[in-house]
């Protein structure tokens, strides 16, 4: 066994207590189908998807009910078969507490597939297959909800990979979902790593993966015996080692300047969970329509469950036996991350990666909030090595452009200075605060650039056409006063004609 | 004596050419002030200023002729930042020119529209589309909120809608929290 692989440490970070062994004592659970299906448009970072389908249509498992809008989007697909009975705003897992649209399947009870295919993909090429990868609906099941065809895609752009990274570090405290997926389907993840592997046609592909995780490590050691360019790596359980950048420079001491992507350095990095919904895909034909998800916590009975896509959070709540101590609390996300959900009425979705009811300590009266004493623990503890407390600084006093001048924008928003700050700053609320301010400000100035276009362009059409007027009218005063001159000259022309011959008529007679 | 005139001399010279040079090289074609204030307003184009546009506006501002604090829609922070630029001195929105209002889009009431086509031509950003004795439409992406095709409607069939905050646009807010006297905490 491989225990010290050279492994290349980041600044900072933080060992938290991990409470993960909450949800690992009991086997993945599935619970049968719920009475309704609610599956919100916005499961996956980009745009809405677009709807397919509409109130009273019959659908299948699996069947496509809402495509893709344009590239950075993502499917979704029906997670059982039934009658689509209402498309509305409903309440999502969503930090705004907004609701947003969502439809709703009433399940038959058959839970019958549409016809799956496996995807040919040897001999259909990469393209053909980033375009159903498209249409798969799978995004990263990590939590960030990235649409996976746009990674295929850089990495396509980029050229030669060369490895890949399979991310199991699973880093947050209390997340348990990937280390029992490795636990309970490894060979099928094995599997999807061989197939993530050939498609991308890579020369290595590296696990990584914390050291608390044992039970995995084992399993997974097993399963790669005989595997020669699959290789598991193991890191130490530091918080936040399961960011793709760190884990990159955990593994390969490469550290991706701003601005650039893994691909960029000829690595592409895919999180456990969405390695094996590409090889559903591919080798079976299964869209993405469920996941694996912790439930842990403050409950009665904390487990992990592999549930379908817009089944109702209540219901698991309420088969994991409930709250111990109510307070009705849930935290979505693990502790550092994560955020209140506004309720628990509200479906699963694709990064709904963990669900912690609150234990007595999270919702216990907060630390008061101290002044800032300058003391730096936070610039420390920073993985990106930012200097958080500039960031505050600017943040607090909403000195965007200088925040955005200290990389703001590098920020994971990983809590690791918040969690150390003696001050209990709410730190990364204030650097959340900042950057949806300048999102919207670019977003505004955007605007305004188009604004502008428009006006200015309206500005020269009616210019145009005023003096398109002014020309026809000239052309036309000017050729109807020529045919009325010539007009008049020839009337008079006549006129003289005319005198003329009666006069040489008169003098014929005279004479 | 008569070297260090000449010195000085040629060297007159040699800066004059190349100031001369330089002068040509890089004239700057328009007023570059008036396209910084532009950039700053908010091309909403209401004329609530009492300029006919953005543009007009920033040319006044740029000669003299306008205050900074004539543009409700560019609100209190477009206001700052036009007295940073222009190195004045802060000062509050005149309330003759009209209130910030939050931003909305326009509405066409479509049963009610009669095809006049007398929105479109006073809509500063042709946001409008439709042709006579049709119905008209708006669209919502390209409408600045200037309000501006409201008084034209004969049979007021325009509405201004707020834009309501979603799971889109939503933002995260600006941390609040309660801060205890020291004599209340130590009593907890």
């Amino acid at each position: 066994m491989k225990l010290f692989d050279k492994v290349f440490k980041f600044n900072g970070g933080i060992r938290a207590e991990t409470k993960k062994n909450i949800s690992t004592a009991q086997p993945i659970r599935k619970i049968p189908l719920p009475k309704k299906i609610v599956l919100p448009l916005r499961q996956h970072i980009g745009k809405l998807a677009k709807l397919k389908v509409d109130i009273g249509h019959e659908v299948l498992k699996g069947q496509l009910i809402a495509e893709a809008d344009g590239n950075v989007s993502a499917a979704i697909h029906a997670s059982t078969s039934g009658k689509i009975t209402a498309i509305e705003k409903r309440l999502i897992p969503h930090p705004s507490g907004l609701p947003d649209f969502c439809i709703e399947i009433s399940p038959d009870g058959k839970d019958q597939w549409i016809e799956k295919k496996a995807i040919p993909w040897k001999k259909i090429g990469l393209d053909k297959v980033n375009e159903l990868l498209l249409e798969s609906g799978i995004v990263g099941l990590g939590g960030a909800a990235f649409p996976t065809h746009l990674k295929l895609n850089n990495s396509k752009k980029a050229g030669a990979l060369n490895t890949l990274i399979v991310n199991a570090a699973e880093c947050e405290p209390y997340i348990t979902c990937d280390d029992m997926l490795m636990r309970e389907k490894t060979h099928e993840l094995i599997q999807g790593i061989k197939l993530v592997h050939e498609i991308l046609n890579v020369k290595e592909s590296v696990i990584g993966i914390e050291d608390n995780k044992t039970d995995a490590i084992n399993f997974i050691q097993h399963a790669i015996k005989k595997e020669k360019n699959i290789s598991l790596q193991i890191v130490p359980t530091i918080y936040p080692s399961g960011d793709a950048k760190r884990l990159i420079y955990l593994l390969k001491g490469i550290k991706i300047p701003k601005g650039h992507r893994s691909s960029d350095y000829g690595i592409q990095m895919f999180n456990v969970a969405t390695i094996l919904a590409i090889y559903r895909f591919i080798e079976f034909g299964e869209p993405s329509i469920s996941r694996i998800v912790t439930i842990t916590g403050n409950l009665k009975s904390p487990r992990n469950y592999e549930l379908l896509f817009g089944t109702p959070l209540k219901e698991i709540i309420d088969d994991a036996g409930g709250q111990i101590i109510k307070n009705d609390t849930f935290i979505m996300g693990g502790p550092m991350m994560g955020f209140k959900l506004p309720s628990i009425d509200v479906p699963v979705t694709k990064s709904m990666n963990c669900i912690i009811s609150s234990e007595p300590t999270m919702t216990e009266e907060k630390k008061p909030v101290l002044p800032c004493i300058r003391c730096a623990r936070c610039a420390e503890a920073c993985p990106v090595e930012l200097q958080p407390q500039e960031l505050f600084w600017f943040s607090k006093s909403k000195q965007l452009e200088k925040a955005e001048e200290y990389n703001l924008f590098d920020c994971i928003e990983c809590g690791c200075c918040s969690y150390v700050c003696p001050s209990n700053i709410p730190l990364v609320q204030y650097y959340r605060f900042a950057k949806s301010e300048i999102i919207e400000e670019r977003h505004e100035y955007e605007q305004a650039n188009i604004a502008r276009e428009r006006n200015e362009f309206r500005l020269q059409r009616l210019e145009r056409e005023k003096l398109e007027r002014a020309e026809r009218n000239a052309l036309r005063r000017a050729q109807s006063s020529s045919e009325e001159k010539t007009k008049l000259i020839d009337e008079k022309r006549k006129a003289i004609a005319d005198a003329l011959q009666r006069i040489e008529k008169e003098d014929n007679k005279n004479d | 004596m008569i070297t260090s005139i000449l010195v000085v001399v040629f060297l007159a010279v040699i800066i004059g050419i190349v100031l001369g040079i330089s002068a040509i090289k890089f004239k700057v074609e328009g007023d570059p002030i008036i396209e910084k204030i532009d950039s700053i307003l908010p091309q909403t184009q209401c004329g609530q200023c009492g300029f006919p546009g953005c543009k007009p506006y920033a040319t006044a501002i740029a000669n003299g002729e306008a205050d900074i604090n004539q543009c409700p829609p560019g609100g209190d922070e477009g206001i700052h930042k036009l007295a940073d630029l222009l190195g004045v001195e802060y000062k509050p929105l005149n309330a003759e020119h009209g209130e910030p209002k939050p931003k909305s889009v326009a509405i066409i009431d479509e049963k009610t529209c009669i095809g006049c086509t007398l929105c479109i031509q006073a809509c500063p950003v042709d946001a409008i589309l439709g042709s006579a004795k049709h119905m008209h439409t708006i669209i919502e992406k390209e409408c600045t909120g200037c309000e501006l095709c409201l008084p034209p409607c004969p049979v007021d069939c325009i509405d201004m809608v707020a834009i309501e905050e979603n799971a889109e646009n939503w933002k995260w807010k600006y941390p609040v929290y309660k801060i205890d006297k020291v004599s209340e905490r130590r009593a907890s």
